[in-house]
């Protein structure tokens, strides 16, 4: 806890948590959350149910708003004013999708560019057909959101995000809606797009997906963060009791 | 045991569509003829004669070659354009009402929640009596002004309901998308929000702007010239109750029946394919 407190802010520490608690009226859902992330990362957070960890995401977008303590993201400090300026550049991606349904999918990715980006629509579409053939989807440019299945669904989710080209993308249970056998299909596509550079925040049950892009994994529980290491050390060799707790619930079927 | 045969071959498009068609119309024709018989029976009864050979002078007559509208007719015109700008101001009205109950300031959603309690739970009459009687020479306002604030007031306060309730429908993630996506929040309600919630909300709007129509004809009382009022003069000159009526009943089915079927086009035109 010393070390984070006498940290100053790096210019490369794109997030960072200090302090930070929130209440749901009497529930006290975050406690005292220190975390920095730097740029260019990608953090995977793990936990059971109700431990905090998508509270914890939606404080970076301002989705949620915290009680106490200080949270920073791309320089700004999240306190009201300030959020309307990093909602351009941190994107999410949602469990349950959120694409627009009365509209194309090529109109649900042309649609921020062109409002908020101000891009023209020739200039809007060119980077919207990019990303859908980014994400392996070009051919359903004209589709409504319904006729698609839920990976398809959720791979044009993730190029909607990418159309606002965000310094952070946040992932909140992006593959737990899904049927099983369109999982890959999702998590193949977040693996080649975190060789862009972009940062990476993203709250899964997908170990093995983890273990194969994070650069370092968070186990949150009840509301706490118990253990920070990079995948392969709070894998195979945890070293809290209840990371270890954990793991064996999910990994011994 | 397992020997079942299955029909293999679909009904055929006769009986599927031809029989029931049929059988539908045969008892439409049965209870119409009976209900026909039934109020000859009882006019007979009354000594009344039918005397609808006089109805169509009151709807139109023409003159030197040129058609003109007659009575019933221009009431219905009267009746139209009451009705028209009253809907715009209904939908205005509720829609700021239901922003006002669903913001974040106490006053906002004081006064609406007391509006809408307060039109939903008096009679339209009476609001239209205060309204023509002790509001309106205090304002000064002309009778047709105060017909439509009358209906728009009134009306309003049921739209409000529904618009309210079609942006609760949203589901919340289509507004945490738009925020996402750094879209401002003009835009996401223009792009997103509104134009799902109008798609939600056409049935119950419909039925509000058929129940403005008929509720229009509530405005007679004031002496308004609309298709009511204009039949209750009829009434007056002639002594033909039943014909009069009957026929301003079916102007007025008329018109709804339209407005509806009008609505039902739209929203067949707003569905988005799915598969």
């Amino acid at each position: 806890m010393l070390a984070e407190e006498s940290e100053t802010l790096r210019d490369d520490h794109i997030i960072s948590f200090l302090h930070v608690d929130k209440w749901y009226g009497d529930f006290h859902a975050l406690k005292d959350i220190c975390l920095t992330i730097n740029r260019g990362e990608r953090l995977v957070i793990c936990g059971p149910s109700g431990s905090g960890k998508s509270t914890l995401i939606r404080c970076i977008n301002g989705l949620e708003k915290y009680n106490s303590g200080q949270l920073n993201v791309v320089g700004q400090s999240l306190d009201g004013k300030h959020l309307k300026a990093i909602r351009g550049k941190v994107g999410m991606v949602f469990q349950h999708f959120n694409l627009f349904p009365h509209m194309t999918v090529l109109e649900n990715l042309m649609l921020a560019p062109r409002r908020t980006l101000k891009m023209s629509k020739i200039e809007a579409e060119k980077l919207a057909r990019n990303y859908l053939e980014r994400v392996h989807i070009g051919h359903q440019a004209d589709k409504y959101p319904a006729q698609l299945s839920g990976g398809q669904q959720q791979r044009v989710a993730i190029a909607r995000s990418l159309c606002m080209k965000p310094d952070i993308l946040l992932f909140d249970e992006p593959t737990s809606a899904l049927d099983p056998e369109m999982i890959r299909e999702v998590l193949d596509v977040m693996k080649e797009l975190v060789n862009e550079g972009i940062t990476m925040v993203c709250v899964t049950h997908e170990m093995g997906f983890a273990r194969q892009v994070a650069d370092r994994v968070v186990f949150m529980d009840e509301g706490e963060i118990v253990e920070i290491a990079p995948p392969a050390t709070l894998f195979d060799s945890p070293k809290q009791q209840r990371t270890k707790q954990f793991l064996e619930q999910i990994l011994s079927y | 045991m397992l020997n079942k045969t299955f029909s293999t071959a679909a009904p055929s498009v006769g009986s599927r569509i031809l029989k029931p068609v049929l059988s539908g119309l045969l008892q439409i024709a049965v209870v119409t003829l009976g209900l026909i018989w039934l109020l000859n029976a009882g006019a007979e009864a009354m000594n009344y004669r039918w005397q609808w050979y006089r109805i169509p002078q009151y709807l139109w007559f023409i003159e030197d070659g040129e058609w003109f509208p007659a009575e019933l007719l221009e009431g219905l015109f009267v009746t139209l354009k009451i009705s028209a700008v009253s809907l715009i101001f209904t939908l205005l009205i509720g829609l700021v009402t239901a922003l006002l109950r669903l913001s974040d300031s106490i006053v906002g959603r004081g006064l609406a929640r007391g509006y809408i309690e307060l039109i939903r739970n008096t009679p339209l009459l009476v609001q239209i009596y205060l309204l023509y009687f002790v509001f309106g020479p205090v304002l000064g306002l002309e009778r047709f002004t105060t017909a439509v604030l009358a209906l728009s007031l009134f009306q309003g306060a049921y739209t409000a309901e529904i618009f309210r309730a079609g942006l609760n429908n949203i589901p919340k993630g289509q507004f945490e998308a738009c925020s996402s996506l750094g879209l401002s929040e003009i835009d996401g309600y223009r792009f997103v929000i509104l134009p799902q919630m109008i798609r939600r909300i056409l049935p119950p709007l419909t039925n509000e702007t058929v129940s403005l129509v008929k509720n229009s004809s509530i405005v007679s009382i004031m002496a308004i010239f609309d298709l009511t009022t204009e039949g209750r003069n009829i009434v007056a000159d002639t002594a033909m109750p039943f014909e009069v009526w009957f026929t301003v009943a079916g102007i007025y089915l008329c018109v709804t029946l339209m407005l509806s079927g009008f609505a039902a086009w739209l929203e067949h035109k707003m569905n988005v394919p799915t598969q």
